[in-house]
């Protein structure tokens, strides 16, 4: 791991405005209010990303509360807070550095009720307009079991005026097997000229849920924050709870985990690209695709005893193994489904009604992928070299390096591509992975994390990068556990990709994400 | 297109019997099934899903059900856009605060006689999620039940049995 933001931020500082706090996954630096916004811009000068900003509750601790970014450049990741006042809690907004800040403050705003100054839009975001309006379900204060009563609200779209204007509303009950949210388009003729999503419908309270189970109950919890990504997201949570604790996983754990995530990847992708052929009307593509998604699931189902691999990650390892006699059938299938895969692509590369859907639709910039801080595919497809397992390689990724594929057209095709080509690294990475498995333990005793520890931890699901901070409360439970999904900085990204598109390539573009609803919502 | 051709050749047809366990099922609501579907709904059964907060794992198991291998098109199973051709309603997930509106009224827009599943472990009851400022729990807190489907998510097969039980079921009780 390099250093460069953290002597970056101390060279700028100074070193007696700077304390180091116990952190696990990290660097943790806390420094004066004044100086969150200066942190910043060191940063931005730095050329880190923003990658989360969220806010947590310390009144448990006597103290008030707090505000935290997490920032990345290459292999480090660094988290700055600041303490705020207990009464008045406020900071300066990010958004002048970070476009990122935007959707993250707002959620600060609505959810923790802390004040964001200078905050260019400060409407709610998750919290909709029938909450009443001093509902700050993260606070301490809130007693999550209690039902919230409904008031009257309106929710104040962005207005487009002019002659011809006029908008669809879609959503939240889609067309089709998905989850919900609202889409309001405002279009002349077919063309559209802005889209605003607005999301939340699926906020169900997980974060405030988390504080109220067990560290291991709550392993649980995090495998459900998003179902197509279980494996990656219960990772997330217990290599954050372990750096909380100083857990060390054994290695045969470590590298089954990385086999499990490699086969959510695999599997969705495969999926991913058989809902683009549907989306382009080309069912033969469909049906084949989700054939080799099924085979996966069915093998997952047999060896691991569950389809989307759901529980099988714990704190302190993995709940599963490999039986005698898994490694060959793994190999088998594998085999199997890219021998399909080659077969499947020939046809997909060579379709003329394909591409001429996919290529140049939902043209997602690279300056707008760069400003905005999207992760994962999306990145890849518009220029930016992120992969969180490079960014944060720990085992089986220091020893069996993913290929990073960045491709620069930015649009459809390029999001499918980048898939394609995750699958059949995929394969490469279970073949190397299974040949190196250590042999020994499937997972060590999880101690609970200290009063007062955090831990953070990075991985790349298959969507892209996910972000897990849990920390320790005085009483040795669970005080705060933020989830950064890949979706809560990729829904930006559909916004701005899909202007000047038609309306009825929506559902392609939207596809060409697929981003999550449930996993923004929480 | 031959390559198309000549993969739609070796695929062949993979759609498969419900495995033996879930055919038994099936066995217990009778002969009298394929009756209910023609007599209650006119031939065929079309579902209009609702995710009502879910983690969209379930989602992915009731979209599974469209694929070659379980074909639910063969039992005269199709989804809807619109609730108002639906007969089956298929709710996923703890009722969230912010979706419960929406249930109701895709719910209200269904014309009789509707049938309401409520899928996986928290339409039950709100399963891991509980219940919440944000979560009202079981799809029953919300809307009239006729049948469940448990799981986390239940598999596709499980799915299919599960609907086509709650169907004969259903025939049972406008029988009485």
């Amino acid at each position: 791991m390099t250093d460069t933001l953290h002597r970056a931020l101390v060279a700028d500082l100074r070193e007696s405005n700077i304390i180091e706090l116990p952190q696990g996954g990290a660097t943790a630096l806390r420094v004066p209010l004044p100086y969150f916004v200066r942190s910043a811009e060191v940063m931005k000068t730095a050329g880190a990303r923003l990658a989360a900003e969220w806010g947590v509750d310390e009144t448990p601790f006597g103290n008030g509360f707090a505000v935290w970014a997490a920032y990345n450049l290459g292999t480090e990741y660094l988290l700055v807070t600041a303490a705020l006042d207990a009464a008045k809690p406020a900071f300066g907004t990010l958004t002048g550095q970070y476009l990122a800040a935007f959707r993250f403050e707002r959620q600060i705003m609505s959810l923790m009720g802390l004040t964001v100054k200078g905050h260019p839009d400060p409407r709610p975001w998750i919290k909709h307009e029938d909450w009443p309006q001093d509902a700050y379900p993260l606070r301490k204060t809130c007693d999550a079991s209690a039902p919230m009563p409904r008031v009257e609200g309106t929710y104040q779209w962005i207005p487009a005026v002019g002659e011809g204007v006029f908008e669809i509303p879609v959503g939240p009950v889609h067309a089709g097997i998905i989850e919900p949210g609202h889409f309001r388009f405002q279009a002349v003729g077919e063309k559209i000229l802005n889209l605003e999503a607005r999301l939340g419908y699926v906020h169900k309270g997980i974060e405030k849920r988390f504080e109220s189970l067990s560290w291991q109950d709550a392993a649980k919890l995090a495998g459900r924050v998003s179902g197509d990504t279980t494996v990656a997201h219960a990772l997330a949570y217990a290599m954050a709870v372990e750096s909380a604790a100083g857990c060390a996983v054994p290695p045969r754990a470590q590298w089954l985990r990385g086999l499990l995530l490699e086969r959510e990847r695999m599997a969705n992708h495969l999926a991913d690209l058989a809902a683009l052929c549907n989306d382009v009307a080309f069912a033969f593509g469909y049906y084949q695709f989700w054939n080799l998604r099924e085979t996966m699931l069915r093998m997952n189902k047999t060896l691991f005893g569950h389809r989307l691999l759901m529980d099988a990650i714990v704190p302190g390892g993995v709940s599963v193994d490999l039986a005698e006699g898994a490694k060959e059938d793994i190999a088998l299938e594998i085999h199997g489904v890219i021998a399909e895969f080659k077969r499947l692509m020939e046809i997909y590369d060579d379709n003329a009604s394909l591409k001429d859907r996919l290529y140049g639709s939902g043209v997602f910039p690279q300056s707008a992928a760069f400003d905005l801080g999207v992760v994962g595919i999306a990145a890849r497809a518009s220029g930016q070299g992120l992969d969180a397992r490079l960014q944060n390689p720990f085992p089986p990724y220091d020893t069996v390096v993913p290929k990073m594929h960045v491709l620069h057209s930015g649009d459809a095709h390029s999001r499918g591509w980048v898939r394609v080509e995750e699958v059949r690294d995929g394969a490469r990475l279970i073949a190397e992975i299974l040949a190196g498995m250590p042999t020994g333990a499937t997972s060590a005793p999880l101690t609970a994390p200290a009063a007062g520890s955090a831990g953070f931890s990075a991985v790349e699901g298959w969507r892209g990068e996910i972000l897990c901070w849990v920390q320790a409360g005085p009483d040795g439970g669970i005080n705060r556990c933020m989830v950064r999904d890949p979706s809560a900085v990729n829904w930006l990204a559909l916004e701005q990709s899909i202007k000047q598109d038609m309306v009825p390539d929506f559902p392609l573009v939207n596809k060409s994400f697929n981003n999550s609803y449930s996993g923004n919502d929480l | 297109m031959l390559r198309i051709l000549r993969q739609i050749f070796r695929t062949g047809i993979v759609t498969e019997p419900l495995p033996p366990e879930e055919e038994a099922k099936i066995e217990l609501v009778g002969a009298r099934l394929e009756e209910s579907v023609k007599r209650v709904f006119a031939g065929s059964l079309t579902i209009r899903q609702v995710d009502a907060g879910s983690c969209n794992a379930c989602e992915l198991e009731i979209h599974a059900l469209n694929n070659s291998i379980y074909n639910c098109e063969r039992f005269g199973i199709t989804f809807t856009a619109s609730p108002r051709f639906a007969d089956m309603l298929l709710v996923t997930g703890p009722v969230s605060v912010n979706m419960a509106i929406a249930l109701k009224r895709t719910y209200d827009a269904m014309p009789p006689p509707k049938l309401v599943v409520a899928v996986g472990d928290c339409g039950y009851n709100g399963g891991i999620f509980g219940k919440s400022y944000a979560s009202l729990g079981g799809v029953a807190n919300v809307i009239p039940v006729d049948a469940y489907i448990h799981g986390c998510p239940p598999s596709p097969s499980v799915l299919l049995s599960g609907i086509l039980e709650a169907v004969g079921a259903r025939r049972l009780s406008i029988g009485k």
